[in-house]
């Protein structure tokens, strides 16, 4: 069964259409990358499969209406929201203890675990801590709950690289174990490309593309055209053209492969240049 | 679910208790204002001690040697009253403010049980923190003053008899008791505002009230409007410590308490009913809330 259905998605801000009919199904065990530029609907998408706010169309997240059975819903699923969302005040003893008093799938000992490989002292609050430092301990409150789902929106916004690279380290090296679900929003696409199992474009309100990395990387390629080749290439209809060192760059949508090989050098299309390609010039400064 | 999970006894959770602690964590001004008004209280009480023997020598109706007793429970109640309002005015405001609405609402704790346990801080926490440091100073004072009296060769039995303390301590949890159902409308009214407002929550809490009051006085010269706050904010210890038919007389003994007073009278029960409409428009709103 999946663990999440969308049909039709519609939410309007006024005259601000936000999500304009989205569909999606969300298998187990999938780690979905939604990506799109500001604007795109990305975190009121989350917000209604989080019950945070009512939308049209159907929406079931394991089950549930996110919407009227909210509280269900949360002893399943899990978020980190944005970044900073920790309550400044609270000491992080009293996050766990908090936590531990109303999760019931929390398991306190995984977390310490995870705190102690961190310089988190428990008596600090966390307006004393890093930006980073925040980072990891929600994290290790997030992962200590034994969720079926794990929503992530821009988890990683305003971290070092260094940090970044632990967050997803830990998601997927303690966390993840093949049958949890992970929905992860980021502008930094060229990081978590590689631990995506299946990806989704958003923007302006609607699903531009929603596909397996592995169906992704054979149906986009990109071609480094010898010279003397670039009229053949564009004969082919390429998406996007760009330009690296003097060297055109071609990509393409569902080209044989073989075909191409004739013209250069060929290789999958990465997750950033896709992206730019099918959202269009005027977006490209999300990518 | 693996099997492990379905033997092991479901943990405990208890979100109430944790979401009131969570608020007491958050708000510590909710006990140590009163427990610094507290210290100046008997700070001046000790000082004065001295002169203790010689006023108990000269007491005629003890007034004067209760008084810090009363002193005692009215700084609690009243610095309790400040710390609660602010806190309510901030309750649902200060969550949707530092974005930390999107933490709590990621754990299974419901809108409901979040608003109860905000409610449950003016109506029932805060009520019981003044009574234990009220009476915990009436305590250390009574301990003070009767060893003074022993010290300066006097009898500490001659202090006791002026000061009532058993109808005191009768009294305090009664007239807590009652002024917590008395505002619950109030408290609810403060709350919703905290709710609604996206800030300047003391403006919009009081300048309605102050709008109408003046309306009302410009157009038909009556303070109607002024007189049912004042009744609603500030009438339920009146209502609690005076004799019945004589407002200004303050009770004596047990036998004047009146409880009809307030479970006889409509407006009671019609501002705990304005009250829980205030909570459930609380429920409704946070349920729908977003950072700010």
């Amino acid at each position: 069964m999946a663990i999440l259905t969308a049909r039709n998605l519609r939410k309007r801000f006024g005259r601000n259409v936000a999500l304009d009919g989205v569909n999606l199904t969300v298998e187990p065990g999938r780690i979905v990358g939604v990506i799109g530029p500001n604007g795109a609907g990305k975190s009121t998408a989350f917000n209604a499969i989080l019950g945070l706010t009512p939308c049209d169309g159907e929406l079931s997240v394991l089950g549930c209406n996110p919407w009227t059975e909210r509280d269900r819903l949360m002893t399943q699923v899990c978020f980190i929201a944005d970044v900073a969302v920790m309550p400044r005040w609270i000491r992080v003893r009293e996050a766990l203890d908090y936590v531990a008093g109303v999760h019931p799938r929390f398991d306190r000992a995984k977390a310490e675990a995870f705190l102690a490989r961190t310089d988190i002292r428990r008596d600090s609050r966390v307006r004393e801590l890093s930006k980073g430092m925040v980072t990891q301990l929600h994290l290790a409150l997030v992962m200590a709950i034994d969720a079926r789902l794990l929503v992530l929106d821009e988890p990683t916004l305003g971290l070092d690289l260094l940090y970044r690279k632990a967050f997803y380290d830990s998601l997927l090296g303690d966390y993840f174990d093949g049958e949890r679900t992970i929905l992860v929003s980021t502008h930094q696409v060229e990081e978590i490309q590689h631990i995506l199992t299946d990806v989704v474009f958003l923007n302006h309100g609607r699903v531009v593309l929603d596909a397996r990395m592995e169906d992704l990387e054979a149906r986009y390629l990109e071609v480094m055209a010898a010279p003397d080749r670039l009229a053949e290439a564009r004969g082919l209809g390429p998406i996007r053209e760009r330009q690296v060192f003097g060297r055109s760059i071609f990509l393409f949508d569902g080209a044989p492969r073989e075909r191409l090989a004739t013209l250069g050098e060929v290789r999958a299309a990465g997750l950033a240049d896709l992206f730019v390609a099918l959202m269009g010039p005027a977006t490209t400064e999300a990518a | 679910m693996s099997a492990a999970t379905d033997a092991a006894a479901p943990p405990k959770v208890r979100p109430f208790y944790w979401s009131v602690r969570r608020e007491l964590w958050e708000n510590r001004a909710l006990w140590m204002a009163p427990l610094v008004v507290q210290a100046v209280v008997l700070l001046a009480f000790f000082v004065a001690s001295f002169r203790l023997p010689d006023m108990v020598a000269a007491a005629r109706t003890g007034q004067q040697l209760a008084l810090p007793y009363s002193a005692a429970a009215a700084a609690a109640f009243f610095v309790s009253f400040i710390v609660v309002v602010f806190y309510a005015l901030g309750a649902l405001n200060g969550e949707r403010r530092d974005r930390s609405l999107l933490f709590w609402k990621s754990l299974p704790v419901s809108d409901t049980t979040t608003v109860l346990a905000k409610a449950a801080i003016p109506l029932a926490v805060q009520p019981a923190i003044a009574l234990v440091i009220a009476v915990a100073s009436q305590v250390v004072m009574l301990v003070w003053g009767s060893f003074v009296m022993l010290v300066s060769g006097n009898d500490p039995s001659e202090y006791w008899r002026y000061l009532h303390l058993p109808l005191m301590w009768a009294m305090l949890p009664y007239g807590l008791v009652m002024n917590a159902l008395w505002d619950v409308p109030f408290y609810g009214w403060l709350l919703l505002v905290s709710a609604w407002a996206k800030r300047a929550t003391f403006v919009w809490a009081v300048g309605p009230w102050l709008a109408a009051m003046l309306f009302e006085f410009l157009v038909f010269r009556t303070r109607r409007v002024a007189e049912l706050v004042g009744e609603r904010v500030f009438g339920g210890f009146d209502r609690a410590y005076t004799v019945t038919g004589q407002e200004n007389v303050a009770v004596t003994s047990l036998a004047q308490v009146d409880p009809m007073r307030f479970i006889g009278d409509p407006g009671f029960w019609g501002g705990l009913v304005v009250g829980a409409a205030c909570l459930a428009a609380c429920v409704w709103l946070r349920r729908r809330h977003e950072p700010l």
